[in-house]
């Protein structure tokens, strides 16, 4: 299993594609940071501009925490698409190529060889969000320092300590780690049922793309379907930057303030994921491979 | 002496069709085994059941005297295989893909035995090269030297020759001999040539429409003083009317897509070639042919089969 993932990721790190991915999470990344270098004055101006009246605020506001919120809720709506051009290309990609065949003559089991493929794909995942940690938050930091961190929500600013920030950061990044392995695991099952790659990089994205407007959309009917959709757990990130107040209405340092909406979340992807991976392996595993 | 492969009423069936229906065969140790069949005959599938990327519907097969069912781990590591075209990693060169596939089978093999690989099969010089550049015949070559770098007991080649030029046919040829008579492996090589597989086969399993039609050794199944002929001359017609009416008669196939079929034995072509001459036809050509549906021909009497090939 070790040797076969090892293949796999062999395999994953020769080929163009998987470069093109960091390239353009690096492209978007460079552009945001740039585009608030240059004129982020402003931007910060115009998303302020309803609390405009309401308070003064000391510090800095543009600064790398701030930075790596906006590419984070910029980016991992477009992140699953990257994750798609690999997951959902695992079995597929194989089968158009004609390899599949070969592969699955080898003495390993059928079970031992999708498991490897899965692993590599997640840890494909994991070293985007990694990327993107490390040009998102870490290199933020450099370019625009650090500061307490303004989040602002509808109706209120959410302030952050910048002391009480950095976990937060490692919290969100380990959470959107699982939702985009939950893409992953969708991209991995879908690739199971087609014998080229855009049949399942689309199908993964249509789901995703129907998914969310249906999380979204605040209708009743939907409303009853919301809970089960994974997509609608995808942004519970979000939930490591709200905080606990005290009597005195201050934060309090290291506290969340929905913890178990948190793991509520987590479990639902890790359910999904499960369904995805065994409904795929236990579909693949009695089929005629005729490719 | 054990079989090493041993198929017993082999049956796949998709929806209502019978792609394999009741077939026996087995295989043995040293043998070239070519399994000969029009397109379509059930060849894949059975080769695919044989390495289980197609489950069989009933029937048994055992490999190396150990059922393939229960022992599938154990059996694939002695089998090395090329299915149908050659498909390797387009983007790796064919170093990485032998060294990947190696790795795939089990073997940490050095970079020395990976070269003496490659050079069996002439691809010494592209090693590095990514595959994309490669043609055809060197993809097959490739794929061959994936199917041999973990030392395989009992090879299987699933249509080798498929987009290979004529030179490329002939090294094949070549490489599968010596396969059996210098490293004496067990091959199974199918095909739908049966020129091919005459030429390198010691036994041959004869399939249609999923079923067995003949089985035995090549010098069993090939009369090799009798051949098919096509003859070609300024009237068809009648020169196939004065045939009919000659001695001549009993040795003429029914005609196919307008030609003149004969099946006659060799040393009796210049006397056929006089008789022609002597009737006033002139004589164009006397082509042998050496196809599967000439032997089908052969083997039934030229009745059943003729129908089913021409629809």
């Amino acid at each position: 299993m070790w040797k076969h993932l090892e293949i796999e990721l062999y395999k994953i790190f020769h080929r163009p594609r998987t470069y093109l991915a960091f390239a353009a999470i690096t492209a978007l990344i460079g552009v945001i940071q740039l585009g608030l270098k240059v004129d982020g004055k402003e931007y910060t101006e115009f998303v302020m501009a309803d609390f405009a009246g309401s308070f003064s605020v000391d510090g800095k506001i543009l600064n790398g925490y701030f930075i790596c919120y906006v590419i984070l809720q910029l980016l991992l709506v477009h992140v699953p698409l990257l994750i798609a051009l690999i997951a959902a290309d695992m079995i597929s990609g194989e089968a158009n190529m004609g390899t599949l065949r070969l592969l699955l003559t080898k003495s390993q089991s059928r079970t031992e060889i999708l498991l490897a493929k899965f692993l590599a794909s997640v840890i494909y995942t994991l070293l985007l969000l990694i990327w993107i940690a490390i040009l998102g938050l870490l290199l933020s930091l450099v370019i625009f320092g650090t500061d307490d961190l303004f989040i602002m929500k509808s109706s209120y600013v959410v302030v952050v300590k910048s002391s009480d920030v950095f976990w937060r950061y490692c919290g969100a990044f380990c959470f959107a780690a699982l939702a985009m392995t939950t893409v992953a695991a969708l991209g991995f099952f879908l690739s199971f049922f087609a014998e080229n790659s855009i049949g399942p990089i689309v199908a993964t994205m249509s789901v995703i793309i129907v998914c969310t407007i249906l999380s979204t959309m605040n209708i009743p009917l939907f409303n009853l379907i919301k809970p089960y959709l994974f997509t609608s757990h995808m942004v519970t990130w979000k939930e490591f930057f709200d905080f606990k107040v005290n009597d005195a209405n201050e934060a309090i340092i290291g506290s969340i303030q929905y913890p178990d909406k948190i793991i509520r979340s987590a479990l639902v992807l890790v359910l999904h994921i499960i369904i995805f991976v065994v409904g795929g392996i236990w579909y693949f595993r009695k089929k005629d491979v005729l490719s | 002496m054990m079989e090493i492969v041993k198929v017993e009423a082999l049956t796949k069936k998709f929806d209502q069709l019978k792609a394999v229906n009741q077939l026996s065969f087995s295989v043995l140790p040293g043998d070239v085994y070519g399994f000969l069949g029009q397109n379509g005959a059930g060849k894949s599938t059975t080769i695919r059941m044989l390495l289980t990327l197609i489950t069989p519907t009933d029937g048994d097969i055992q490999i190396f005297g150990l059922s393939l069912s229960k022992h599938r781990k154990e059996i694939l590591q002695q089998i090395g295989a090329v299915i149908e075209k050659p498909d390797v990693y387009k983007y790796l060169s064919a170093y990485d893909n032998l060294k990947l596939f190696a790795k795939l089978s089990g073997i940490q093999p050095t970079r020395t035995t990976l070269m003496e690989q490659l050079e069996l099969v002439g691809l010494a010089h592209r090693a590095k090269d990514t595959v994309k550049t490669f043609s055809q015949g060197m993809k097959q070559r490739l794929g061959i030297a994936i199917a041999l770098v973990h030392n395989p007991q009992l090879i299987i080649l699933d249509e080798p020759t498929n987009g290979l030029d004529p030179q490329g046919i002939a090294d094949m040829r070549n490489l599968i001999l010596s396969l059996s008579s210098q490293y004496k492996k067990t091959v199974i090589v199918s095909s739908h040539l049966l020129s091919e597989i005459e030429q390198i086969a010691s036994r041959i399993l004869i399939i249609d429409k999923g079923k067995k039609l003949v089985e035995g050794s090549s010098d069993e199944l090939f009369d090799q003083s009798k051949i098919i002929i096509e003859l070609n001359t300024n009237d068809n017609k009648s020169a196939y009317n004065i045939l009919s009416e000659s001695n001549w008669s009993n040795k003429l196939q029914p005609i196919r897509n307008g030609q003149i079929i004969l099946q006659i034995n060799k040393n009796d072509i210049p006397i056929f070639n006089q008789y022609l001459v002597s009737k006033d036809i002139a004589v164009f050509s006397l082509q042998p042919r050496h196809s599967l549906e000439d032997y089908f021909l052969q083997i039934t009497a030229g009745k059943q089969h003729v129908e089913a090939f021409r629809n």
